[in-house]
């Protein structure tokens, strides 16, 4: 298509990540700016009648509205597929919104769904409560239990979807082992990558066809916007999913996405910084006398450390940590940290602290939380990028009054 | 949990009620900070904080009312909510990432599987995409009938249906359903009446006050005005959005930018004039054109040779900014026609600053067959014109001009 679009500069081929996640997908206008431009408009004007036409026509190359395409978010979309060694890439304006369209890409009326009980709460509500009203069964599991995956996908299945590590209680899921059984069932394997995020673990590299983000966490990394992201191969993302999204509509801001972009030039600096900080919180957490347990993919007492090992590069940036004393103990020491904000948020540069079983969790009956591992005295922490030294003299002094 | 919105505080609570639309799009749900900025605050935070873990508690208990994740509800996003809702009358209101996720998240909103939707055939492309292939995939199945025929209105809802949807005037034929008329049939049939009152916008037109039940708008068009940022909006009574709408919505995520909310924002307090000079513009336009020889005919809701005129003059309070032309030569002089026009741009958008010239045929209803163009009055030579702010004799001089070479 001869529009005047931004073109790609800066073949990223060979090129390593740190490299990948600076210059991949940029494109320059011919004002030849340096910094990735912000293209806010919501339409696209033509030379001609019969180049609009084309570009209906045609397969979609070159701009024509927003909700189908933009060239900030498309920049923002290259990067993400560079980074992940993914065929393609769609952005969504939440997380959630790109759980919701992969999944609703994935079935119709009379499929079913097997899911890893330890899903964020939404997902949850999407795949108990809304799909169900349309005719798609759900099936939950343990999620590190290869018997309960077998047995419920035995009868097939036309989507798998889980988290690895869950929120809160950072519960792995073997995703080549579930990959494998997923397959054998028929089913789209769809994994939730936010809390490793594409630096720390390659779901499509273990054998899962889709992996989703909410860009809202360590991709901004800085507390600012929202956004989603759904990766896969071309014929998923061009045949099922594209169809999905243009004409539903859950579209990124180009505001945001440009946002995101910049977020991630800086996420290989914060993920090794996150990931350092939290390994040494997890490891004086894990040795403290007020503290019962402490979930961390690195610590050698996670019950999958080994897993963990195979199937990530690092342990990420989240812990979640028991206290003796149970919800009065956990609101203490909550209450008072100075350095870690409480706010349900996580994958921030700030520290955040939130107690699951009040917060997050709160609607979730007490045996559904206990055989989640959410007990009364359990905290998710995001640790941040504030100096470890810092954080680990405000954990002491908080622990010490709780 | 609820939807949570500061409420607005101070004098802008207590005067709100009672200002006319004017003041209301200017003032309506402003929530100042503790800085007292003058201008609405860009909230750029996915987050928020608590002073300490039973602030939290209590927030995710629903027993404290106060902003907890963007995606629930956001302060800017919250603001450019009750502007909207204050100029539109309506009980609640939610904002969406673009005027498609609304129209489908109030869909999904009113039905479930093995539910009848009755629609106007006259719909939007993606419009017609959600109904006619993607919800009969999950068992909802839709009848589509000639908007402005009430007894295939009639005979459509006869077996009751769970969802009634138009658009009024349509995209592009200008073709208009009766809003009162068809919401009595549909509520006598069970049905929830969404109306898309993107072409109208809530100052000509008030679905509402007509009887229906949720009003959706496409904010991308004349509420941003400017062409800059896409988002929607549903409009509906209280019980309608926070028991059917906000679980979908906060659950499956198509949240609007609070970027887009703020622009959206300030594009409200300009509405009124914006409007104004549009609809000024829009109805000399067609007046000018109307019985050009190179024009078949010129489609306007306010011209007196619309077949709906009355009923035009009975539920809008003016013609709205888009002209329709059927370019007499057909495809080739509706080509010749927009590639002369040397101001007004060839784009798909509509309800921007700048006039836009869209030929729907070969563009936005494409996908259509050829027989079903016609049926929607979507002939060869249909032009549509979104007349923009520019003076209106310099549009008249570049269609004039053009028009010349068709």
């Amino acid at each position: 298509m001869a529009l005047p679009s931004p073109q790609p500069v800066d073949p990223v081929a060979g090129l390593s990540i740190d490299t990948r996640l600076v210059r991949g997908g940029t494109r320059r206008s011919h004002n030849r700016e340096t910094s990735e431009a912000l293209y806010l408009t919501s339409g696209f004007v033509y030379p001609d009648a019969e180049t609009a036409e084309a570009a209906f026509a045609g397969p979609e190359e070159g701009w024509i509205y927003t909700r189908f395409g933009n060239p900030t978010t498309a920049m923002l979309e290259d990067r993400l597929a560079l980074l992940e060694g993914a065929p393609a890439v769609r952005a969504t304006a939440t997380g959630m919104a790109a759980v919701f369209a992969a999944l609703m890409a994935s079935v119709k009326a009379g499929d079913r769904v097997v899911a890893s009980r330890a899903l964020f709460g939404s997902c949850h509500y999407v795949v108990s409560r809304i799909l169900p009203r349309f005719g798609v069964e759900t099936r939950l599991v343990d999620p590190g239990d290869l018997d309960q995956w077998r047995d419920a996908l035995r009868p097939g299945a036309a989507a798998v979807l889980f988290e690895t590590p869950s929120n809160p209680m950072i519960d792995l899921v073997d995703i080549a082992a579930v990959a494998e059984l997923g397959h054998a069932a028929g089913a789209r394997v769809i994994v939730d990558n936010v809390f490793a995020t594409a630096i720390e673990q390659r779901p499509l590299a273990h054998g899962a066809d889709v992996v989703v983000y909410s860009a809202t966490k360590h991709i901004d990394g800085q507390g600012r916007c929202l956004g989603g992201a759904v990766l896969g191969d071309a014929r998923f993302v061009v045949e099922d999913l594209q169809p999905f999204l243009r004409h539903t509509g859950p579209t990124l801001s180009p505001f945001n996405a440009w946002v995101f972009l910049k977020g991630l030039e800086t996420l290989g600096l914060r993920m090794e910084r996150h990931a350092r900080s939290a390994g040494r919180i997890a490891g004086f957490l894990a040795e403290h006398p007020k503290v019962l347990d402490v979930r961390y993919p690195r610590l050698e007492s996670h019950p999958q450390h080994a897993i963990a090992r195979r199937q990530m590069r690092r342990g990420g940036a989240m812990l979640a940590v028991t206290l003796a004393g149970g919800k009065a103990a956990a609101f203490r020491f909550a209450n008072a940290l100075r350095l870690a904000d409480i706010s349900p948020n996580l994958g921030d540069a700030k520290t955040l602290i939130a107690h699951p079983a009040t917060t997050t969790h709160a609607n979730v009956a007490p045996e559904e939380r206990a055989r989640l591992g959410i007990s009364d005295g359990t905290l998710r922490l995001s640790v941040g990028l504030e100096d470890a030294d810092d954080l680990l003299a405000d954990m002491e002094q908080a622990l010490a009054v709780c | 949990m609820n939807d949570i919105s500061s409420p607005p505080t101070g004098k802008t609570a207590a005067a709100g009620r009672t200002w006319r639309p004017a003041t209301q799009l200017v003032r309506g749900g402003m929530a100042r900070s503790g800085f007292d900025e003058t201008s609405e605050a860009l909230y750029l935070t996915s987050g928020f904080v608590y002073p300490d873990a039973a602030s939290a508690e209590a927030a995710f208990a629903n027993k404290l009312q106060r902003f907890v994740y963007s995606r629930f509800a956001n302060p800017t996003v919250a603001n450019f909510e009750e502007r909207l809702r204050l100029i539109e009358g309506a009980e609640a209101v939610r904002a969406t990432a673009s005027g498609m996720a609304a129209v489908f998240a109030a869909l999904m909103a009113c039905v479930k599987g093995g539910d009848r939707v009755v629609a106007s055939r006259a719909l939007f492309g993606s419009c017609q995409y959600i109904l006619g292939e993607l919800l009969p995939r999950f068992g909802v199945e839709t009848t589509f009938v000639d908007g402005e025929d009430l007894d295939q209105w009639r005979d459509a809802l006869a077996p009751g249906a769970a969802c009634v949807f138009f658009e009024t005037p349509s995209n592009p034929g200008l073709a208009l359903v009766d809003v009162q008329a068809v919401c009595d049939l549909a509520h006598a049939a069970g049905a929830t009446v969404v109306v898309d009152n993107v072409f109208a916008s809530p100052l000509l037109q008030k679905p509402l006050e007509l009887g229906a039940d949720v009003v959706v708008y496409s904010a991308t068009k004349h509420i941003d005005g400017q062409g800059r940022c896409l988002g929607g909006a549903i409009l509906g009574t209280k019980s309608f959005v926070e028991d059917k709408l906000q679980p979908f919505l906060r659950h499956t995520g198509p949240a609007l930018s609070p970027f887009n909310a703020w622009v959206l924002l300030k594009g409200l307090e300009t509405l009124p004039l914006r409007m104004d000079r549009h609809v000024a513009s829009a109805e000399r336009v067609a007046r000018h054109f109307e019985g050009h020889p190179k024009l078949a005919a010129v489609r306007y809701p306010f011209l007196d040779s619309h077949p709906q005129a009355a009923l035009a003059r009975r539920q809008m309070k003016a013609g709205g900014s888009i002209v329709c032309f059927d370019v007499a030569d057909g495809k080739d002089g509706a080509f010749r026609f927009l590639d002369a026009l040397a101001m007004v741009d060839i784009s798909n958008n509509l309800g921007d600053a700048k006039s836009l010239v869209t030929h729907p045929a070969t563009t936005t209803h494409q996908r259509l067959t050829p027989e079903d163009r016609a049926r929607q009055g979507i002939g060869p030579g249909l032009v549509r014109l979104s007349v923009g702010l520019e003076d209106v004799e310099d549009i008249i001089e570049d269609v004039s001009a053009a028009l010349a070479a068709v």
